[in-house]
C-alpha cells in the first residue's frame, strides 16, 4: 500500500487531500508544516513514496522542504507534489529548481487529485 | 465522509483566518510596517482563497484573490501601510464574514456587496500600482502575482477547456491523429523524482503507443552512473488527442528534456485537413473524457453535485475541534477502566477465595476512573473564551473611532476554557457590556483630562476560573456609575419606593431592569435602555449571575460568573410529599421556615408571601403536581424556598430541604416530551428518577395561575443566601 505524506497548513485542505488519498486505498500522514513535515520524514519507520505539498505555509515553506528532503538519502529520487495555488510559471520554476516532480494547481477536486498522484506512483 | 464534513472543517479554518487577519490589521494601526504581520494577513487571503476555490465558493475565492493580490504588493513594498489601506481591508474582511455566513447558511452571498468590495480593492490597487509610475499598466491583472482562480482553471494539468465545451459536440465524427515524438530526457530526470515510465504510461492512456528505446548512449559499466538516465525515446501515438494533451504528459519535465512532436499527415485527410492547427479543439471534447484523460473528466462532473449542495437546506453546524491531547487523555482513561474492570471481571469468577480489601481497592480504583473520565469527557465540550474576545478589539476599534475616544483594550485569561454552548450564548451579552463600557464608561479625552485622569482610558477583560466556575470581568476606568442619577430616575420611575434607601448593590442592580437608562442621549450604539435586561436574563439562564461593582469618577466592573457547563447542575434536593424534586443552586436566593401570619391569600387560590416588606408569589408544588399530601396540617413546618430568575422572584412551598449535590441533567424533551415547569430530569444515587425544576417557567406559571400584581416582584432583590 503506498504510503503518502501530506503537507499543508490549511486542515480542510489537509483532511481533504487525506480522505481522498486514503478513500483510494493509500495510507497517509499529515503535517502543518515542513518543518513538522522534515520531522516525520526522519523518521525512519516512515517510508513514504510521495509527498505532497504546499508552498506557502509557516515555519518552513514547501520550497525548503522539497530542498531539504532532496538532500535525504532515502528522498533523493522520490516524487514529490507540489499543492499550490501559486500557478504562475515563477512558482513552478521554483518548484522544479528546488525538486519538485510536478504540481497539483488548486482548486482541485479529488479525482484530479488521484489521476495526478496515479501517475507518479509505482505500479 | 461527505463533500459537506469538508465544508464545515474549512468554515471553521475559515472563520479562524478571517478572525486572525482582522486582529493582525488592528494591530497594523499601531505596528504598519511589521513584515510578519503584513505577511500574515497575506497568507491568511491565500488560505482561504485556496479552500474556498476548492469547496467552490467562487465568490469567496475571488474577493479573497484580490486581497491576497493587495497584500501581496504590501509584502514587496509597493504599496505602503496606510489608515485607508487598513480600513479598506477590514471592511472587506467583514464582507468576507458575511458571504462566509451566507455560504455556512447554504444561500448565494450578496453578489452586489462582493462585487463592490472587489471593485474598491481593485480601484485601489490600480491607485496604488499607478502611484508606483506604472500608470500605463497599473490594471488589478498587472499587479497581479498569478491569474485569479477562475482564469487558474485552464491551466490546470488537464486542460480543462475542452470538458466545458458542450458535450453534444463531442457526437461528431473524431479523427484519429498521429503523432512522432522524440523524447530525450535530461540525464538527472531521476533526481525531480521523475520517471520516464510515467510519462509513457500516459501516453499510453491517450491511444495506441508505439515505443522504440534508444540505448546508444549507455555508457562502459565502469563509467555508468545509476543515478542517471542514458535512455531516450522515439514514440508513435495514435489518439483523438489534441498535441496540447500530449504534450501535457510532459508537462512536468518539459524544461528538462528535448521533446519534438510531429504530427503525421492523416491518412484521411478531408476530415482533418489542417492538423497542426491547436485551435481545432472542439473537435475533440467528448473522445477526450472519454479516452480517459485521466485527470480531465472529472473537472465538471465533481463539480456539479458540490455546486447543488451548497443549495441544499442549511445543517445545524454541530462539528467541534477538539485538541489531540485531550482525545489521548480519553484513550488513555479508557485503557485504566479497562484494565480496572478486568482486575474486577477476575476477582468475580473466584469470588468465594478473593481478597475482600483488594476488592474494595477495585472499587476505588472505578470510582475514580470513572469520575476522571466523566471530567475529561465534559472537558470536550470545553472551548477557550478567546473564540469570543477576539470580537472585542475590531468592535472597540470601531466605537472609540465613532464616539472619538481613546481607550486601551487589555485581555487576559483568553485561553480560559468553558463550555462550547455557555460560550456561544455568552458572547452577546459580553459584546452588549463591552459596547457600554466604551460607551457609556470611559468618558471623552478632554473630560478625562479634566478629571485628572489619563486621556487614554482602559478596558479590562478578563476570564479565569473560580470554585467551579468560570468568571469573566469587565473593567472600566470611565466615570463609573452616577448612583444618584440612577436612584432619581429609579424614583421616578416607581422602581424604588420614595421611603427606601437602596444600598449601593440595589442601584446597580436596576440598570438591569427592562426600559432603565440613564444615558442622556440616545446614541445608536447603545442606551436605548434595550439590552442590559437582556443581557443579566442571558446570564440567568445560563446559570450564572452578574455582579457590578463602581465607584463614581473611577470606573466600574462587571463580574460575570457562569457554570463550566450545561451538562451539569449544582442542585438542591428537596422534598415534596413523596417525590424528590431539585432545584438549580445557583438559583436560590434564601429558604425560610414559613410563617403562617405573613401568609396573604388572593382571590381563590392563589398567596402571596411577605418578607420584609415585599410580596412574592407562593407556588405550592403540590398542587402545581398533584402531590397527594398527608392530612397533618398543610403549612405546618413546611419550608419557602425563594427563588430568582430573569423576571423576577417566587416562594416554593417544600416540606424539606435534603442534600445539595451535583447532577447531570438528561433532557425530558427528547426522552419523552417537554413538561412545563420542569427543565430535565436525573438519576439519583438509588436509581430513582428526580425532576429538575425550571424557575423561570414555573414564575410565568404563577404569573398565569395567579395573575399576580407584579409590583411586588419588581423590587430590588435582597441579599443573596444561597
Amino acid at each position: 500500500m503506498p504510503h503518502i505524506l501530506v503537507v499543508d497548513d490549511s486542515s480542510s485542505m489537509r483532511e481533504m487531500v487525506t480522505y481522498t488519498l486514503k478513500s483510494a486505498g493509500h495510507s497517509v500522514k499529515s503535517a502543518p508544516d515542513g518543518a513538522e513535515a522534515l520531522k516525520i520524514a526522519g523518521d525512519d519507520a516512515e517510508d513514504f513514496d510521495l509527498v505532497i505539498t504546499d508552498i506557502n505555509m509557516p515555519v518552513m515553506d514547501g520550497i525548503t522542504l522539497i530542498k531539504e528532503l532532496r538532500n535525504l538519502k532515502r528522498y533523493t529520487y522520490r516524487p514529490i507534489l507540489v499543492l499550490s495555488t501559486e500557478s504562475s510559471a515563477e512558482t513552478k520554476t521554483a518548484g522544479k529548481t528546488a525538486g519538485a516532480t510536478g504540481w497539483i494547481v488548486k482548486p482541485f477536486d479529488p479525482d484530479q487529485l488521484l489521476g495526478v498522484v496515479g501517475k507518479v506512483l509505482p505500479h | 465522509m461527505s463533500m459537506e464534513e469538508f465544508h464545515q472543517i474549512f468554515f471553521e479554518e475559515a472563520d479562524e483566518l478571517i478572525e486572525a487577519m482582522e486582529s493582525e490589521l488592528l494591530e497594523m494601526v499601531f505596528d504598519a510596517d511589521n513584515p510578519d504581520r503584513i505577511n500574515n494577513v497575506f497568507r491568511a487571503a491565500h488560505s482561504i482563497k485556496g479552500g474556498s476555490a476548492t469547496f467552490g465558493f467562487s465568490e469567496i475565492a475571488e474577493t479573497t484573490h484580490v486581497m491576497e493580490t493587495l497584500m501581496n504588493c504590501v509584502r514587496d513594498g509597493e504599496i505602503k501601510v496606510t489608515r485607508d489601506l487598513i480600513d479598506l481591508l477590514l471592511s472587506s474582511v467583514d464582507c468576507v464574514k458575511d458571504m462566509l455566513g451566507s455560504a455556512k447558511a447554504g444561500q448565494p452571498a450578496d453578489a452586489d456587496r462582493a462585487g463592490e468590495t472587489k471593485t474598491s480593492l481593485e480601484a485601489f490597487l490600480q491607485a496604488a500600482s499607478g502611484d508606483a509610475g506604472d500608470a500605463s499598466t497599473g490594471t488589478a491583472e498587472a499587479a497581479d502575482p498569478e491569474p485569479a482562480p477562475q482564469d487558474a482553471a485552464p491551466e490546470q494539468p488537464a486542460a480543462a477547456e475542452p470538458v466545458t465545451q458542450p458535450a453534444d459536440t463531442g457526437a461528431l465524427p473524431v479523427a484519429l491523429r498521429e503523432y512522432v515524438i522524440d523524447f530525450h530526457p535530461a540525464l538527472e530526470l531521476f533526481k525531480t523524482g521523475n520517471d520516464p515510465l510515467h510519462i509513457l504510461r500516459a501516453l499510453r492512456d491517450l491511444g495506441e503507443l508505439e515505443v522504440e528505446v534508444d540505448a546508444d548512449s549507455l555508457p562502459a559499466l565502469e563509467a555508468f552512473e545509476p543515478d542517471n538516465l542514458y535512455l531516450s525515446w522515439k514514440l508513435r501515438l495514435q489518439t483523438e488527442s489534441d498535441p496540447d494533451v500530449v504534450l501535457e504528459a510532459f508537462d512536468w519535465v518539459e524544461d528538462v528534456c528535448s521533446i519534438d512532436l510531429q504530427e503525421i499527415e492523416h491518412r484521411d485527410a478531408a476530415c482533418d485537413p489542417e492538423p497542426e492547427t491547436v485551435a481545432q479543439a472542439p473537435v475533440a471534447p467528448a473522445a477526450e473524457s472519454a479516452a480517459g484523460a485521466e485527470a480531465a473528466a472529472p473537472e465538471s462532473v465533481a463539480r456539479a453535485p458540490a455546486r447543488s449542495e451548497r443549495k441544499a437546506p442549511p445543517t445545524e453546524p454541530t462539528s467541534i475541534r477538539v485538541g489531540i491531547d485531550k482525545i489521548d487523555m480519553l484513550i488513555n482513561l479508557v485503557g485504566e477502566l479497562v484494565i480496572t474492570q478486568s482486575m474486577l471481571g477476575e476477582m468475580g469468577e473466584n469470588i468465594e477465595t478473593c481478597d475482600l480489601e483488594k476488592l474494595r481497592e477495585g472499587f476505588l480504583q472505578l470510582e475514580r476512573h470513572t469520575r476522571e473520565l466523566q471530567e475529561n469527557v465534559m472537558k470536550i465540550r470545553m472551548v477557550p473564551i478567546s473564540n469570543v474576545f477576539n470580537r472585542m478589539p475590531r468592535m472597540v476599534h470601531d466605537l472609540t473611532a465613532k464616539l472619538g475616544k481613546k481607550l486601551d483594550l487589555v485581555m487576559r485569561g483568553e485561553h480560559t476554557e468553558l463550555d462550547k454552548t455557555v460560550m456561544e450564548r455568552i458572547g452577546d451579552p459580553l459584546v452588549h457590556l463591552v459596547r457600554n463600557a466604551v460607551d457609556h464608561g470611559i468618558e471623552t479625552p478632554d473630560v478625562r483630562l479634566a478629571a485628572g485622569k489619563p486621556e487614554r482610558g482602559t478596558l479590562e477583560l478578563c476570564a479565569y476560573h473560580a470554585n467551579g466556575d468560570v468568571v469573566i470581568e469587565i473593567h472600566d476606568d470611565g466615570a463609573g456609575i452616577n448612583r444618584d442619577r440612577v436612584l432619581e430616575k429609579a424614583r421616578a420611575k416607581g422602581l424604588v419606593a420614595p421611603e427606601h434607601t437602596p444600598s449601593d448593590q440595589e442601584i446597580h442592580q436596576l440598570i438591569f431592569h427592562p426600559g432603565f437608562s440613564t444615558a442622556e442621549a440616545v446614541s445608536d450604539v447603545s442606551g436605548r435602555g434595550v439590552g442590559m435586561d437582556v443581557v443579566k436574563q442571558n446570564i440567568l439562564e445560563l446559570g450564572g449571575h452578574v455582579d457590578i461593582a463602581s465607584e463614581a469618577g473611577r470606573g466600574s466592573t462587571f463580574t460575570i460568573r457562569l457554570p463550566l457547563t450545561l451538562a451539569i447542575v449544582d442542585g438542591q434536593l428537596l422534598r415534596v410529599g413523596g417525590q424528590v424534586y431539585i432545584i438549580p443552586l445557583v438559583s436560590i436566593l434564601e429558604s425560610i421556615q414559613l410563617q403562617e401570619a405573613n401568609l396573604r391569600s388572593i382571590a381563590d387560590r392563589s398567596q402571596l408571601y411577605r418578607i420584609r416588606g415585599e410580596y412574592v408569589p407562593v407556588v405550592a408544588l403540590t398542587e402545581l403536581f398533584n402531590i397527594p399530601v398527608p392530612d397533618t396540617g398543610r403549612t405546618r413546618d413546611q419550608l419557602l424556598v425563594l427563588v430568582e430568575s430573569g423576571q423576577g422572584k417566587i416562594g416554593l412551598l417544600v416540606d424539606d430541604l435534603l442534600a445539595q449535590q451535583q447532577v447531570v441533567i438528561k433532557s425530558l424533551e427528547s426522552n419523552y416530551r417537554p413538561v412545563a415547569g420542569v427543565s430535565g430530569a436525573t438519576i439519583l444515587g438509588d436509581g430513582r428518577v428526580a425532576l429538575i425544576l425550571d424557575i423561570p417557567g414555573l414564575l410565568r406559571m404563577a404569573r398565569r395561575q395567579g395573575d399576580f400584581d407584579t409590583a411586588g416582584t419588581l423590587r430590588v432583590s435582597g441579599p443573596r443566601a444561597a
